[in-house]
């Protein structure tokens, strides 16, 4: 079965509907699936709900699909640098569903491995809590958090071979690796389509049985938040 | 002579143990990684996921894929690791990190702590936090001990919507130290800034604690 399509359009075709959940990869703007957030912006899908553990920046990411007003809430751990978001959010016009960082990776975990509900002890005693299950194990008082089963997960990887194992890099592994899993269908965007083969299978991060589409998305201009340098020591 | 930021942020370093795994919050915190004694292995971890933060890049080596939790790019050691975020929280949840140095808006004289939510302002969400202080086995609090207005921020309860309920050990300010034992004991003042008395401390502190 051919995984790979020609395009970030091609590669949604079909599976975007008003009003859906997706699954985002992505820590600020390092490894965000910007080809298919464009494409998913392109296609006029609009009320999106986005697990995303952050909402992009103006005009970046899923900041795109703001200004567009396609999104209806974001479930994230960290909203800043964000001037549209704040304009909406403080308007009324966006939901935001606060889930500490941890807790939304988890979320993601459980839902890509059939696991409805945990409990944590993040967020036990605040505003987090409220409205929740309490459950004491051993003398210590436990949040029951559900898992996330999206509509649909779309993220960003390394390498990917023809079968869609994946390989990460760096620190824009992130949340790309638990967004994937927790899909009912799983998009990802690559730097390199490698033959299968020519990957190690011992240092593959994410096997194909969780990708259904890929696209390959170079040449990334890959954006950065804050630069910051240090000095080389002179040589002379 | 109270305690600047990064004396403050000298008096937590002090508080590394050789081989311990630590994470830094973002401020006075992220300063204390310029403290590391000399003579201790400290392995940083940053929650976006690494292990074995390095400093920031040289110009010519910026890697948009390699930042920190602050979203500044860094550099990696020879011993670095990376993961994902659901196993970066694991390991924080789980209590494999050894260390935490968290800023803080409110602490309470129970350990509650407050950093993520002024009501009717602007929310920009609590990111790691939450998970930082229900997971690490020591957690350290830096911050100012008044605010900009002169008042007390290590208080009875906390008035803020709350971070983590009763799980602060150590509470640095520029004017004082206060620690305890374990989390069903009250906070006792250990050590004040060069020239500060206990009086000062005690007129600008409404928390109960032991002296």
């Amino acid at each position: 079965m051919n995984k790979l399509y020609p395009s970030a359009e091609a590669a949604l075709q079909g599976v975007l509907h008003d009003g859906m959940l997706i699954a985002s990869g992505g820590f600020g703007l390092c490894g965000i699936p910007e080809r298919l957030l464009k494409a998913i912006q392109t296609s006029g899908v609009k009320d999106l709900t986005f697990a995303s553990n952050n909402a992009g920046i103006d005009n970046e990411g899923i900041g795109m699909l703001l200004r567009t007003r396609q999104v209806k809430k974001m479930i994230s751990s960290y909203v800043g640098e964000n001037k549209e978001f704040e304009r909406q959010y403080l308007a009324g016009e966006l939901e935001v569903e606060f889930c500490p960082q941890g807790t939304l990776a988890e979320r993601m975990r459980a839902g890509g491995a059939g696991i409805p509900g945990f409990y944590t002890r993040t967020g036990f005693g605040t505003l987090v809590a409220e409205g929740k299950e309490i459950k004491s194990f051993d003398g210590e008082d436990y949040v029951l958090e559900r898992g996330i089963f999206a509509d649909l997960a779309i993220a960003k990887a390394w390498k990917a071979d023809e079968t869609g194992n994946l390989v990460f890099r760096k620190t824009a592994r992130n949340f790309n690796l638990p967004a994937l899993t927790c899909g009912k269908i799983a998009v990802v965007e690559v730097e390199e389509i490698v033959p299968a083969g020519s990957l190690d299978p011992d240092q593959i991060h994410l096997p194909g049985v969780y990708v259904q589409r890929m696209v390959m998305g170079a040449p990334y201009d890959k954006k950065i938040e804050f630069v910051t340098t240090r000095e080389r020591e002179s040589t002379r | 002579m109270s305690w600047t930021r990064d004396q403050m942020a000298a008096r937590a370093a002090q508080e590394l143990q050789d081989g311990f795994y630590v994470n830094l919050g973002i401020g006075i915190p992220t300063l204390v990684a310029n403290h590391i004694p000399e003579n201790i292995h400290v392995t940083l971890q940053s929650e976006n996921g690494m292990l074995g933060i390095g400093p920031f890049p040289y110009p010519d080596e910026v890697d948009a894929d390699l930042i920190n939790a602050g979203k500044q790019t860094i550099s990696e050691l020879p011993h670095s690791a990376y993961f994902d975020s659901a196993q970066s929280f694991a390991m924080i949840r789980g209590g494999h990190i050894d260390l935490t140095v968290l800023g803080a808006m409110e602490v309470s004289q129970n350990g509650d702590i407050a950093n993520w939510m002024i009501p009717g302002k602007l929310i920009k969400g609590m990111g790691g936090a939450m998970d930082l202080v229900a997971g690490v086995k020591k957690i350290i609090c830096v911050m100012e001990h008044v605010s900009k207005h002169g008042e007390p921020k290590f208080i009875p309860e906390c008035t803020l919507p709350l971070t983590g309920k009763n799980v602060i050990d150590m509470l640095i300010t520029d004017l004082a130290v206060f620690q305890r034992p374990d989390h069903s004991s009250p906070f006792r003042l250990i050590e004040l800034a060069p020239g500060v008395t206990a009086d000062e401390v005690s007129a600008r502190t409404n928390a109960i604690y032991l002296s």
